[in-house]
């Protein structure tokens, strides 16, 4: 990897459903450290340019790079699974609806993928689940299953979950969307704590006051394309385009 | 001529062997079902062509036929090719097969109920698609689909006494041997009557059981 080269590469991405282009020409670069939201009303296509960062959804155009590596490389689809498998291993990804496996424990939850992937022992898995259990805050919940837990605790397991992968970077689809407002708080303070340990992270959120405050880019997408990415003072204080400037007003008046 | 329950006793110990005979069949083509629906499933959802169509086929046969034919050509059928299987054997692979079918259509629906995004889940942690399948899909479509497939297994251990025909002394059969000795059918049918009703009831409690352990973890 030359010093030069972005940690995340995002070139010219482009992402159609038949005739309808979600991702219309996307380039975008993280660096290490960085935290980049990336904001817009539904249907912008932020979550697909988040989903195609471990293909996910796989981009119909254009190339996504990790550290030097090309995740969504030409191979033939045996080996295409053997590379996408062991680089989503580095991509840690956190949904709007948790997606805990609900027939295992919480410490099943997180111990599942260290056991089978990394093929780490019942104690050292044990061990890492305490760990990320109490980084989150959760260190008493090991042995619950997530039916028992809060949408709050359980986004948080989920957090834990992805982080004992030990990624390089994390994604964040949306995650505090779904949970009640009085939950809210809890989930926003560990990935504020993430971003004080300097996690590189991409958020998609609808939480503008926390992209203000914790992100060190802003991107401003509207069907398919960025309208506007910098500063997050420059794009909440002083929008350049009118379509970021409605969605920010709209956004302030509680119309979303 | 009454009823009369006394003639029962001296047969106890066949109709026991009979019973004990029903409920191996039971549990041996019961664990065949599970576990040739649960891989009939999975192919038949994921499998490349070159199996799924085989095995949709092979699901399509045994739907049309019945039971008692099934287990005629596996008994006697197999024979003329040099497949002598013994009568057990032959009778629980033909129970086992024809459930199976029934379960991995129940089991397709199950893995279809569960949410895609558990399998996003599996994958961004970087399951393989197999992993993810055993470890994340399967287990949770099991758990959602217990009740029909306990019906499944209680039809299993009642068309369990089909396996009579090729030999086996389950219940139906023991009791037949103890009817001719005696030419008292309707004592020995009662008699195996209640015992498919105390067998019955044990399986219910044990379905019962896993369903509530079940309940908690979804």
């Amino acid at each position: 990897m030359s010093p030069t080269q972005p940690f995340i590469n995002i070139r010219h991405a482009k992402k159609n459903y038949g005739d309808l282009e979600v991702l219309k020409d996307i380039s975008l670069q993280v660096e290490k450290g960085q935290i980049v939201a990336i904001i817009g009303p539904s249907g912008s296509g932020k979550s697909t340019l988040l989903r195609a960062i471990n293909d996910l959804d796989s981009l119909t155009e254009g190339e996504v790079w990790l550290e030097g590596m090309q995740v969504n490389k030409k191979l033939p689809t045996r080996q295409y699974e053997k590379h996408i498998n062991k680089l989503r291993q580095e991509i840690g990804m956190v949904f709007q609806h948790f997606n805990l496996f609900p027939h295992l424990t919480v410490r099943e939850n997180i111990t599942l993928a260290p056991k089978m992937l990394k093929g780490l022992s019942n104690a050292n898995a044990n061990k890492l689940a305490q760990e990320q259990l109490e980084r989150v805050g959760l260190g008493d919940r090991i042995d619950y299953y997530p039916s028992q837990l809060s949408g709050g605790q359980k986004q948080r397991v989920a957090i834990a979950r992805a982080l004992a992968m030990k990624p390089k970077v994390m994604l964040f689809d949306e995650a505090t969307s779904s949970l009640d407002p009085e939950l809210v708080e809890e989930v926003n303070l560990v990935m504020k704590q993430l971003a004080k340990e300097n996690m590189t992270m991409i958020i998609v959120t609808h939480e503008m006051a926390f992209a203000q405050s914790v992100c060190d880019k802003v991107l401003f997408m509207d069907q398919g394309v960025v309208v506007e990415e910098g500063l997050p003072e420059i794009i909440f204080k002083t929008p350049q385009h009118e379509r970021t400037k409605s969605f920010l007003a709209n956004h302030l008046n509680g119309r979303f | 001529m009454g009823l009369d329950f006394n003639v029962v006793p001296e047969f106890l110990d066949l109709i026991l062997i009979g019973a004990m005979w029903t409920i191996a069949i039971t549990l041996v083509a019961g664990a065949i079902s599970l576990g040739g629906g649960v891989l009939f499933a999975v192919i038949a959802l994921y499998g490349h062509w070159l199996v799924r169509y085989p095995i949709k086929f092979f699901a399509w046969l045994f739907m049309g036929t019945p039971l008692l034919l099934q287990l005629f050509l596996i008994y006697f059928g197999l024979v003329q090719v040099g497949i002598d299987l013994p009568a057990f054997v032959a009778g629980v692979i033909g129970l086992g097969l024809h459930f199976a079918v029934y379960n991995s259509d129940i089991i397709q629906a199950g893995i279809l109920a569960v949410d895609k995004g558990q399998t996003e889940g599996g994958r961004t942690l970087g399951l393989s698609q197999f992993q993810t399948i055993y470890k994340i899909i399967v287990p949770q479509a099991l758990r959602n689909t217990l009740p029909p497939i306990g019906n499944n297994i209680i039809a299993l251990l009642k068309d369990s006494a089909l396996v009579s025909v090729i030999g086996v002394t389950e219940l139906i059969h023991a009791s037949q041997l103890a009817i001719s000795e005696t030419f008292r059918p309707f004592e020995f049918y009662i008699t195996a009557a209640v015992c498919y009703y105390a067998i019955n009831l044990a399986l219910e409690a044990i379905l019962r059981k896993i369903e509530n352990n079940a309940q908690i973890a979804r």
